[in-house]
């Protein structure tokens, strides 16, 4: 029982190397589609960019994809309520 | 059997401490949501004018920044790995290698509000006075969420010296390192955070 406990994952160098490269392609690619300029579609894609970003360093920086599965049922939770507060508010700001 | 209570102890405390941690992160988080709410509302209301402003931050200084961030939040994951795998020498290498990319991170920062300063572009300057009603938001919450970002990168620096030199004492070692952890995810956050106050600041204009 303790022993099953006390094992860890170790993510590897090469690992974080690996994700690593990807945050500086994705930062990239969003620098780049700044430039271009989508126009009104600029923001969507920069937030859908800066979303994968933060994907990858909840996920692999910090761990959640090896850790406990408690934390990242709370950081989903946290993102819900996040996404229904601007829900909220934006229903209350547009529609006044 | 009694080392195996007092061990099975210490692994609860561990767990303990690390959702201590994830809970505060989690707050963290919402303090930050909450000034991007301020942020997406005026965006809407005075869109031009956020357009406007935003044009005349340093894009290439914001970059810049993000890499450092980028890579020293990958070094600080590394030192975890490295004190896991019994190795101290280079979890201590790559504590300090986060720390000289933090301390540079906040020089850049010194020049880019130096720079706006200098233009007497500053919170309750007269320029800043005279300036159309959005514009005059969009360098408040410049200043305040990038000012607050920045006291983060000052004590997550802070936290990681404990950690430096608590790994150098061999307090902090491959069978305890929960305040390393720690430290790390709050760097972890320093990131997160940066990652979308760089588009919404910088990019998008």
């Amino acid at each position: 029982m303790v022993m099953e406990d006390t094992i860890k994952h170790i993510t590897s160098y090469k690992g974080y190397l690996k994700v690593l490269i990807i945050l500086l392609t994705l930062t990239a690619i969003s620098v780049i589609a700044a430039w271009i300029n989508f126009g009104a579609f600029s923001v969507g894609v920069a937030l859908v960019i800066a979303c994968i970003k933060s994907g990858a360093v909840l996920s692999y920086f910090m761990h959640l994809k090896f850790d406990n599965i408690v934390y990242r049922i709370m950081a989903i939770g946290v993102f819900i309520l996040f996404a229904i507060i601007v829900g909220i508010t934006f229903l209350d700001y547009l529609f006044r | 059997m009694s080392e195996g209570n007092h061990k099975q102890e210490e692994k609860n405390d561990d767990v303990a401490s690390k959702m201590g941690m994830w809970i505060f992160i989690f707050t963290e988080l919402l303090l930050f949501g909450g000034l991007f709410l301020v942020y997406a509302v005026f965006r809407v209301k005075y869109a031009d004018e956020f357009h406007r402003a935003a044009a005349q931050l340093n894009t290439f200084i914001g970059t810049l920044n993000t890499v450092i961030l980028l890579v020293s939040s990958m070094t600080i994951a590394m030192s975890v790995t490295a004190i896991q795998n019994y190795n101290k020498k280079l979890a201590m290498n790559m504590i300090l290698i986060t720390l000289v990319l933090a301390f540079t991170f906040l020089v850049n920062k010194y020049f880019e509000w130096g720079l706006k300063i200098k233009h007497h572009l500053y919170p309750s300057s007269e320029l800043m006075f005279n300036l159309k009603h959005g514009e005059n938001i969009f360098f408040s919450l410049y200043y305040f969420m990038t000012g607050l970002h920045a006291l983060h990168i000052i004590i997550g620096m802070t936290i990681l010296t404990i950690a430096y030199v608590r790994v150098r004492n061999g307090s902090i070692h491959a069978g305890h390192f929960t305040l390393l952890e720690n430290g790390g995810l709050y760097w972890h956050l320093v990131d997160l955070i940066w990652i979308f106050l760089f588009p919404l600041l910088y990019l998008i204009t």
